[in-house]
This record gives structure tokens, sequence and C-alpha cells, in this order.
């Protein structure tokens, strides 16, 4: 049954997306800010683990180990030492610099690397398979969502339940106010900052695994992301994975249509979200 | 009170909003375990003044010195950390926190000290059973009482107070005002800006009046009488 | 005798002698300027959309694919002339980023502009699926050997002269009037233009729809010189990239920061390009440099220290002399 099939693959795609728009989320719901390099940074997380499994030929689930909190770290100077600097004032130099930094990273990349395809083995992994009556599911993918679940999880609970989470929600609120118990706000934005990356790079490595990878492909990542958003709705990280998956499914039914509608169809549903359910499907209605 | 030098002294104070100057040569001088009110009509500069010392204005001139210790170029952060709390004006609690978690962020500098969760829920009973409660659903008293409540988590040696009473019904602001003698007790000097002349007199040991960014009175309420108040806080000339 | 102001004076030389350009320049200098005034009038376009509107787009490739699409297909399908094919796909940009306008707005700040990127990628992957449209392959504009080379090309240059120097003078004009001093009312504070009556939404519409006009202007032209229309490059997100570097790093919000920067680009494009991909990186440098710490851009540097307006639209109050003293306050 191959739209069954397709159905689960889609779901399980799902999960990806919803860490690509894990990192994406926070970042603008702590400092309403949104990283049009975001895609990018995933990309050169892949590119980290393939150097590090050329170097060492380690398996690149390995990898997260270094390339997790070197991606945090660099996140957490990113915020400090130049978005910082962005934020606030008129609403046209966070985009306008996330940009350029989208521009120089694919381009130095490509300068680094070549615009060859790569990609990342993890071995037997991602040929084996579950059966589940008559649907076969791959193992990587199953892994892939636990992970992005997970990730999501993980996020929500910091959020919720540390003192951290409660000085970025305090941020958000109103950075003076923070300021006035005793948050830095400067550093609670990095942290936010550092922890997107940190997802950002999970996603780009599973990202690598699961497919090629290339410097010009961090965008498209961007998009996906940022469909996710919108179509599961603002402020809900939970909304986030069910628009990840609703995305994941319009893409792959559309592709089995016709190889080329796939990404098409998935524009197309978050067009249609967009134009009928701005809010999305599980967000707060927005007011104004 | 205490021998020795004052908890909070500022020296000729400067400040700017911008190009705008709010404060001209302002000095003020609070010592520890005092009640001090700063009164005076709306633009005269009181916020500006608690802002200033809580550190949250970029362009000042002059000195404000902490327990001896001048503060110039410490962040507002910083200040938390070394026993400055402000509550603001307009309370601005955090609505996406809920009563116990705007609390709980309130001690994010860790100091040591009596408050905590169940004390200040103690001092302020109307907050009792509403712990979960979304900081954006309180009414505007159980919102102050809120703001007070987290400033007084971060147990400080210096409150300030930005307007507790504005918007709100008398029995609430009375019932504000009730608790002051406990955070007195407890150790903490406070500064409280207040609007209604009457309140800040019955209240402090020392008020300041402000008039236009300068100090255009100073004294214990006793030995001011409603004739020099008049004067100073409308700028009537003899 | 009203003598001639020497701003104007300069405009009207520089106008001559580029006006007259295909009569003593070479046609490889040619290409260079209708390069050089395609990418003024789509900075131009960028500059109202982002520093006047408040719209950061990073979407405007969709209506120049649309502008080198509606070329091809109205010349080569509809047998219109290439040159008359131009401005009409142009309206037909215009009239198709009126529903696309509607559905953006609903999007703020980050998010408006990757929307705006999305529907470009919609326009993009619908072309490469289409095979009527030319798919992934593309196509070319065969209507033009109508014309021999020589024709051809000075005529692609005049109307690109055109749409340079009439990009710059509408937004100069849209600037003097009603509309512009709405439009700086809103950059500075929406909610008080908002709350003296300016019809916000409005304002950016209309903001939106030339802009999309002119951008899709340029892509035809753009196109009209190249001939050969494939859709990943006539959708590409780099259209965008060099629309904002040249708005930015030459000034965003006034009229003459896009000519000082499409020139710097140029410029920078001709003498570096041969070095690959690090002329991409250099200007995105500069333009994070510029969007941080000058954020008026080169020609705000200039104007900030000596005064300079080429294109004056800002109004000063001029009061009524004093009345004689003693008379009543």
């Amino acid at each position: 049954m191959t739209t069954a099939n397709n159905l689960v693959q889609g779901l399980l795609l799902g999960g990806l997306y919803a860490m690509f728009a894990t990192g994406l989320s926070l970042m603008f719901g702590v400092m309403r800010l949104v990283n049009l390099a975001h895609g990018d940074f995933a990309i050169l997380a892949a590119f980290l683990a393939l150097v590090m499994v050329d170097g060492t030929g380690l398996n690149p689930l390995l990898t997260l180990a270094v390339a997790v909190p070197a991606m945090f770290v660099l996140g957490y100077l990113l915020q400090r030492g130049l978005l910082n600097f962005a934020v606030g004032g008129d609403g046209l130099a966070p985009v306008l610099v996330t940009f350029g930094l989208s521009i120089i990273l694919q381009n130095l990349l490509l300068e680094l690397f070549s615009a060859d395809s790569r990609g990342l083995d993890a071995g037997a992994i991602e040929d084996t398979s579950l059966a589940l009556g008559r649907l076969n599911v791959g193992w990587f993918p199953l892994l892939t969502l636990v992970t992005g679940a997970a990730v999501l999880g993980g996020l929500q609970l910091l959020l919720a339940r540390t003192r951290l989470g409660r000085a970025l929600r305090a941020t958000s609120d109103d950075p003076e106010a923070a300021e006035l118990v005793g948050v830095d706000h400067r550093h609670a934005f990095a942290m936010a900052t550092g922890l997107a990356l940190a997802t950002v790079a999970i996603a780009g490595i599973f990202l690598g695994i699961r497919t090629t990878f290339s410097p010009a492909l961090g965008p498209t990542r961007l998009i996906f992301a940022f469909e996710a958003v919108i179509i599961g709705g603002l402020g809900s990280l939970w909304g986030t994975l069910a628009g990840g998956m609703v995305l994941g499914v319009a893409q792959t039914l559309g592709a089995q249509v016709s190889p080329g509608w796939g990404v098409l169809t998935g524009h197309l549903v978050f067009l249609a979200v967009l134009a009928f359910r701005p809010s999305g499907l599980f967000g707060k209605p927005v007011t104004t | 009170m205490s021998a020795g030098r004052p908890l909070l002294e500022v020296a000729g104070l400067d400040a700017w909003y911008g190009d705008f100057q709010a404060l001209f040569d302002v000095s003020v001088s609070v010592a520890g375990g005092e009640v001090v009110a700063i009164i005076g009509a709306n633009g005269a500069g009181k916020s500006t003044l608690l802002r200033t010392v809580a550190g949250l204005l970029p362009r000042t001139a002059g000195a404000v010195r902490f327990d001896g210790a001048d503060l110039a170029g410490v962040p507002a952060h910083r200040r938390v950390a070394l026993g400055i709390s402000l509550v603001p004006e307009g309370r601005r609690i955090f609505p996406s926190l809920s009563v116990e978690e705007n609390l709980l962020v309130g001690a994010q500098a860790r100091r040591p000290g009596p408050w905590s969760v169940p004390a200040v829920l103690e001092l302020f009973p109307l907050l009792a059973g509403k712990r979960r409660r979304g900081g954006g659903q309180l009414s505007g008293g159980e919102q102050q009482a809120l703001a007070i409540g987290r400033g007084l988590m971060a147990n400080p040696r210096l409150l300030l107070l930005d307007e507790v009473s504005l918007g709100l019904a008398p029995i609430v602001v009375r019932r504000i005002y009730e608790a002051l003698p406990a955070i007195r007790a407890a150790g903490t000097t406070v500064v409280v800006i207040e609007q209604d002349i009457g309140q800040a007199l019955r209240a402090a040991d020392r008020v300041y009046c402000l008039l236009e960014g300068r100090v255009a009175l100073e004294g214990a309420p006793a030995s001011l009488d409603r004739d020099r108040i008049a004067a100073a806080y409308f700028g009537v000339r003899a | 005798m009203t003598t001639l102001d020497p701003r104007a004076g300069a405009g009207l030389v520089a106008v001559a002698v580029l006006g007259t350009a295909p009569l003593w320049a070479r046609t490889s200098v040619l290409r260079t300027l209708i390069g050089f005034f395609t990418l003024l009038a789509l900075a131009t376009m960028w500059n109202l959309l982002a520093g006047y509107a408040g719209l950061v787009s990073i979407g405007q490739q969709a209506y120049i694919g649309v502008g080198a699409y509606g070329l091809w297909w109205l010349s080569d399908s509809a047998g219109l002339d290439p040159f008359a094919a131009v401005p009409v796909a142009a309206v037909a940009a215009a009239v198709l980023s009126v529903p696309v306008a509607v559905l953006a707005f609903r999007l703020r700040g980050g998010y408006f502009a990757i929307g705006t990127w999305v529907i470009a990628e919609v326009l993009r992957l619908l072309v490469v699926n289409v095979s009527q449209l030319g798919g992934g392959t593309g196509v070319t504009v065969t209507a033009a050997s109508a014309y021999d080379r020589q024709t051809r090309v000075y005529l692609t240059y005049w109307l690109a002269f055109a749409v340079g120097v009439g990009a710059v003078a509408l937004a100069y004009l849209l600037l003097r009037r009603r509309l512009g001093l709405a439009l700086v009312a809103n950059r500075d504070s929406e909610t008080a233009a908002r709350s003296l009556g300016v019809d916000v939404y409005r304002v950016k519409l209309v903001v939106y729809v030339v802009a999309a006009f002119g951008c899709a202007l340029a892509g035809a032209v753009i196109y009209l010189n190249l001939l050969r229309i494939q859709p990943d490059a006539a959708f590409s997100v780099s259209w965008s990239a060099y629309m904002i570097f040249i708005v930015v790093i030459g000034g965003v919000g006034t009229i003459e920061g896009p000519i000082v920067g499409t020139v710097l680009f140029v410029v920078v494009q001709e003498t570096l390009a041969q070095y690959g991909a690090w002329y991409l990186i250099l200007l995105g440098l500069l333009a994070v440099a510029v969007a941080l710490r000058a954020r008026h851009g080169l020609w705000g540097l200039v104007a900030d220290r000596t005064g300079i307006s080429l294109f004056p639209v800002r109004r000063r109050l001029r009061l009524p002399p004093a009345p004689a003293a003693g008379g009543s306050p």
C-alpha cells in the first residue's frame, strides 16, 4: 500500500522537520529574531560531522557528541558578539544581518568543500526496517522521529521547569523587567541562540545521514522549518511537531503523485494554512 | 539610626533620556533601615531617579554610591546581586509565567535572606491560593503585590518602589502599605515613590520632593508643613 | 532670472551622456550598463519596500521571473513584439502581486521575509514542473531574433536606461506626494501614523504592487538582454541578495543610496568575480557591518557629513514672518 507507506514516511519526516523548526521557534520566541541563516548552520554542522568522519572513521551519530556542544558555543558567541547588536531598534537589522550571514556561510562552505553533494554513512541502521503489518518502517526514520520528539520535549521541559527556562521566558516577556530581577538579558539571548544552534546541529547531522547535502541546501531547510512553525502555529512547541508532520505528509504524498511535486505540495499546503487559518492548526489566535 | 555612611548616596546626579535632561544636580542620601518617600508632580523625575539607581539609564553624570561603592558602569542585573531591587512603575510582572514562577525568577540573583515563596505569600495573603495562576490573569492589586513580592525575592538591602498605588483601590493600597513594617523589620531599606502625599508622610521617615528634575525639599514629615510642601511640589514662588 | 540648480545641471549632463551611450560605447560596455540600470531599478524598488514601507522582502525574484517568463510567453507564443511585451509582462506581475500581498501581509518581520521567499519558490517549482513553460531546462526568447543584433542591443539599452532612470524618478515622485509622507510617517512610527488616519495597509499594498511592477520590468529587460531564461536563475534568491547588499551598503531609506550601492556593486562584480564566491563573501561581510554600524549606508555617511541631498524628499516647515512688535500674542 504505497499511500499508507508514504503517509508513514511523511509522519516520520515530520520528526526531522520539527527538529529543524525547534531552534528557529526558540529564537523567535525569546527575542523576536528570525535567523535566516538557521538552515545554513544545520548544513555547517553536517560538514563538521563530515570532517570528523573523514578524519576518524567514526559513525556520524557519534560525532553528535562533539558537534552539538561546538555548535552551542558557536551560537552563544554569535549572539553575544554579533546578533545582540542587531536586536531591538527597527526591524531591518536582524533580517539583513542574518541574511548576510546566510550568504556568507553558503559561499564559504562552497569555497571550502565545493558544490558536490556529500553524505554521511551511518552504516547498517540506514538499511534496516521494522515490519508493521503491511508497512515497512525504516529504523533510521523512526529514530529521527523519536529524536525530534525528544529534542522538542527536552526543550519544553527546560523552559517549563528550570531556572534558565524561567529566565528565558521572563526575558521574552520583558527584557528590561528581567534585568531588574537579575537576569542578564544579553546572556539569556545568547543561551537561546546556543540552544537553537545545538538543536539544529542534531537536525543537520540526521539530515546528512538520511540524504545528501551540499552548501546550497541550507535555505530550503530554513523554509521547511518555517513552514512547520507556521502550519503548527506560533507559540506552541508541540504544534511545531504536528506542523512538521503535516508538511512531511504533504510532501511525500505530493511526490507520490509526481516526483517533482513533492516540495511544491508542501508549499501549497503552507499557503493554504496561511490563507484560511493564519494562526496555524494549534496556535493561539493572533490579535490585530 | 545606623552609624557610618549612608546605604545609598546620590551626589550631583544629572540624567538624560536621549537629548532630554531629566535630572539636574540631584543629591539624595538614604541611611540603612530608613523608609524614604519621594514625592513630586508628574514629570518631576522621580521614576528617573529610581531607574538610575537601578542601573537602567545609560547616560548619567555624577555619582551613585551603594554602601560606599561607586555603581558607575555596573549593569542593572549586577546591581540586583549587590542588593538593589527595583519594583518598576506599571508593575511589569511576567504574563507568561505563573505567580509562583514570577516569584521564583525574582530569586535569580540567588542572594541569601529571609524572603522565600512561602514568606511572600504570607506577607500578601491576597496571592495565596493563586500560585499556579498566570501572571496575566491577576487583578491590578494582585499584580502589584506580586511585583513587590518578586522584588523581595531578591533579598535586597535596598528596595525601590515606583508608584505602588497607581490605579489601585484605596483599600488595596492600604494593604500594601501595611506590609511595609514587615519588610523593614526583615532588614530592608525602602525608597518609595508615592503620588498620595498624605500616604507618603504617614509611611516615611524622611521625604524628598522633586520638581522639574531638581530636589526642591527634604526633611522628616514632622518638620514639613503643608505650605512648604505645596510650594516645593508646585513650584510656587513666594 | 532663475539660475539652474547645480544638482539638476549635473543630473542633466549625466542623463545626456548615458542616454547617448550607444553612440560612443562598445557592445560589452553597453551590456554592463544594461546590467547597471536594471540592478538600479531592482535596488530602488527594494529600497521603496524596505526603507520606506518597512517590508523586508527576500522574494522579489518572483516578479523578476514573472517578468522574464511573461516576456517569453507574450513574444514567442502570443506574437507580441518583445519590446512591447516588457511592460505588459510587468502589468501581469502587478496584478499577480495583489493576492500575494494579501497572503504575505499576514506575516510580520522575519517571517514575512521568509514568506515572500516561499512564494518565489512556489513560482519557480511551478515553472519547473510545467513542461509547456519549458520545465527545468528553460526557454529562449526567440522572437528577439526578428531584430538584427546591433539594433536589438541598442533598443535593449535604451529600454534599460528608461527603466533605471524611470524607477528612480518614480520613487522620487512617489515620495514627494502624500503617499511619501505617509510612508515616512509609517516608517518612523506605525502606531502614530495609524492614529493620524494613515491607512497603513493600503499604503503598504500600493508600495508592494509598485515594487512588483518595477521588478518585473527590470526582470523582463534583463532577460531580453540575456535571451536564455532558466527557472533556477530567473527565480534565484541571489537577486534578493544583490538587491539587499546594494541597498544596505549604499544606504537604505534614501533615494541616492541605491544609486551609490549599484555603482559599487557593479564595480566589485566586474573586478572580483574572477575570484569565485569570495566577492559575495566580501559583500556579505560589508553588508553585515553596514547594517550594524552605519545604518544609513555609504550615502548616509556622506550626507551626514556634508548635508547634501540630491533628491530632497524631506519637507521643511517655513513659518510666516513674525508680526510687528507690540501686537497682541
